[in-house]
């Protein structure tokens, strides 16, 4: 098999996978009568023309780089984390108790503590089914999707109830809301006139950590051993199930970080709906950014930009924005079907051959 | 007394959706696959169902046969996207949890997407009334519970022995369980064992739609984003919970639909208890009882979840 025949086998299937999503995408926007190739322009490029659409798009990215990250940790361990919903949810709940707590305390003290109780309320979230996977064998895809809905009544249960803003009593228009919450932990907003706050210097910076984490520590090479292969990883010695529970409690932490950097940079309070499917598209970010943060980071503005985008879609061209679940579902797929042609070697071999006897008739095949 | 009664015959309707899909994805799990996308096609079913009777039929006296089509649409969507999924996990091999999610994610979304284009705001249909069997609907205590729902709870408790049936006495019973048990050894007896595995995906994804249509159709008689809440990933768990076997599956069912019964009767009685928490129960018991179930894996097909690669040596 030649170099180049290797090369365009797998350029081939990338694009074909490519065509595959577009192709499913195109028949839900059919059967709802709209302009397919101006939904994808609009999706694709509306948000990209303003400088205020643009930073959208990068406070997106944020939530989205950080729940990937950490999905990116457990995928590459050997559990998938369908949790990061209700992680982030956990996360939200932990740094609103600690800003709504100690709203006198100076920025530098309450912000770093307000982020890291958010971490830990969305670690111990993530320690649940990492635990229960380890002891008593229960499937994470289940007791996470669980923790998910569990997670998502006890919010609003704390936003009705004991996070309550005060005003919304004596006002009384009933919504479910925390008060504003203490500017020691507000991030600032560095560009006029725009949301984008300093969270995003935060999620590169995590980036880089989960980098050095994973390929440049012992620690991390054993986590990754665990996940590529448990067998193997016992054999060497490496308590398997330990670094299961590690890998979602990280995994767990950073949603729940994600949360926390939500509300202190762009909400600013505990409102309902914050979480509104991150954890889900945090799952689709990490496998199309290739499980490393240095694919994760793109990825993360890609989806950004795909859920500004089909923001934009609802208004111009009159498609759902939901229109952007079809589509990471879609995707997810997609990628994982593609990555299994891609790792069949059986399969580039017999497509190889028939290349082959397209030109000639008897050819030595190369080993 | 009447409390009771009320939690019975509140409790079985309420079971229908989850014991059908759940049977589905019994068959799916039986021959080897775990279809984590039931949320999913059961999204698709609820959307289909209320869509022929909403559009066409418009609440009139007969939408009775647009009902029918409703829940065979749904049925045939369903099926439809389990031969999706069988491509992607069976033709592909791609592994099946992370699948399952994508086409949990695809199905979600593309049932809300038409929802607002076709339908828009909360609609409601008439949907399927309540069919009393005569005669039997009269007996006192048993009447109400068991004999006074509308036909497709009847026919629901009916598929139990159809799915036992099937799955343990019929050629293609024995075959599904051959593909997710051995699928080598059933390849070495001519078994075709990934057609075998799409026919089990159909079933399942039809059984899933019809779950779906139900809910849309008999229970809640309307369609919202959140209708399924979490019913598809429950029914997974079930098969779990009911050991891949067509009457314990049927227990799990039952047990779950009496605690959302009774959540729903004690609020009903006025005693306070914050409403989230009883919201919560369903999800909460899941993970206690595949907790406490563990050696029910040992059970289970020992090919489930794994893709079977016919060109490779072992």
């Amino acid at each position: 098999m030649t170099k180049q025949f290797r090369i365009f086998y797998k350029i081939t299937i990338i694009i074909l996978a490519i065509l595959a999503a577009m192709l499913i995408g195109s028949i839900i926007l059919m059967t709802i009568g709209a302009d397919v190739f101006k939904t994808y322009m609009v999706i694709l490029f509306e948000p990209l023309k303003t400088t205020l659409q643009l930073t959208e798009v990068l406070i997106r990215a944020i939530p989205l780089t950080i729940i990937a990250l950490g999905i990116s940790v457990a995928y590459r361990s050997g559990i998938i984390n369908i949790g990061g919903e209700g992680q982030m949810a956990m996360g939200i709940l932990g740094t609103t108790a600690v800003a709504l707590a100690f709203p006198e305390l100076p920025k530098p003290i309450l912000l770093p503590m307000a982020v890291l109780a958010g971490a830990m309320a969305g670690g111990v979230w993530g320690f649940i089914p990492g635990i229960l996977k380890a002891k008593l064998q229960v499937s994470e895809l289940l007791s996470t999707v669980m923790l998910n809905y569990i997670a998502a009544q006890i919010y609003t249960f704390m936003l009705r109830g004991p996070f309550l803003d005060p005003a919304e009593l004596t006002m009384g228009s009933g919504t479910p809301q925390s008060m504003r919450l203490s500017r020691g932990i507000w991030l600032d907003r560095f560009l006029k006139g725009t949301r984008l706050h300093t969270g995003i210097f935060f999620a590169i910076l995590l980036a880089l950590l989960i980098y050095f984490l994973l390929w440049k520590t012992n620690f991390g090479y054993k986590m990754r051993a665990a996940g590529a292969s448990t067998r193997a990883a016992k054999y060497g010695g490496i308590s398997v199930t330990w670094y299961l529970v590690i890998a979602m409690v990280i995994s767990g932490a950073f949603a729940g970080m994600a949360g926390a950097i939500e509300i202190a940079g762009v909400h600013r309070r505990a409102i309902e709906g914050i979480t509104g499917g991150y954890g889900f598209s945090g799952i689709v970010v990490a496998l199309f950014g290739g499980l490393h943060p240095a694919g994760i980071i793109p990825a993360s503005f890609f989806f950004g930009l795909l859920i500004v985008g089909a923001d934009m879609t609802q208004r111009m061209v009159g498609v759902p924005a939901n229109m952007v679940n079809v589509l990471q579902g879609v995707i997810i797929l997609v990628i994982v079907a593609t990555k299994m042609i891609l790792a069949d070697p059986y399969l580039m071999e017999r497509i190889w051959r028939k290349y082959q006897g397209i030109g000639k008739k008897h050819v030595e095949v190369e080993a | 007394m009447n409390f009771i009664v009320n939690i019975l015959s509140l409790g079985i309707p309420f079971s229908v959706a989850l014991l059908i899909a759940s049977l589905g994805e019994m068959f799916n799990q039986r021959a080897g696959v775990f279809n984590l996308g039931c949320e999913g096609i059961m999204a698709m079913g609820a959307f289909l169902g209320m869509l022929v009777p909403y559009s066409i039929g418009q609440g009139g006296p007969t939408s009775g046969m647009y009902n029918v089509l409703g829940l065979g649409l749904a049925m045939v969507v369903g099926a439809l996207l389990g031969i999706f999924f069988a491509f992607v996990v069976v033709t592909f091999r791609a592994p099946q949890g992370i699948a399952g999610i994508g086409l949990q994610m695809f199905g979600v979304g593309t049932a809300g997407t038409l929802f607002r284009h076709f339908i828009g705001g909360t609609q409601s249909v008439p949907g399927i009334g309540n069919l009393p069997i005569p005669g039997l609907s009269k007996i006192p205590l048993i009447g109400p519970i068991f004999f006074s729902h509308n036909i497709l709870v009847y026919l629901a408790f009916l598929f139990v022995p159809l799915a036992w049936y099937i799955l343990f006495k019929t050629p293609w019973g024995l075959r599904v369980r051959a593909v997710g048990t051995n699928p080598r050894a059933a390849d070495s007896i001519g078994i075709q064992v990934n057609r075998v595995r799409y026919q089990a995906l159909a079933v399942g994804g039809a059984l899933a739609g019809l779950a779906g249509a139900y809910l849309s159709l008999a229970q809640v008689k309307m369609f919202s984003d959140e209708i399924i809440a979490g019913r598809g990933f429950i029914a997974v768990a079930l098969v779990y919970f009911g050991h891949w076997h067509p009457v314990k599956i049927m227990g799990g069912a039952l047990l779950f639909s009496l605690a959302q019964a009774l959540q729903l009767a004690i609020q009903g009685q006025g005693i306070n208890f914050p409403y989230e928490f009883a919201v919560m129960l369903p999800y909460v018991m899941v993970i206690i009882v595949l907790a406490f179930s563990r050696e029910s894996q040992l059970l289970g097909p020992t090919s489930l979840g794994k893709s079977f690669n016919r060109e490779k040596r072992v």
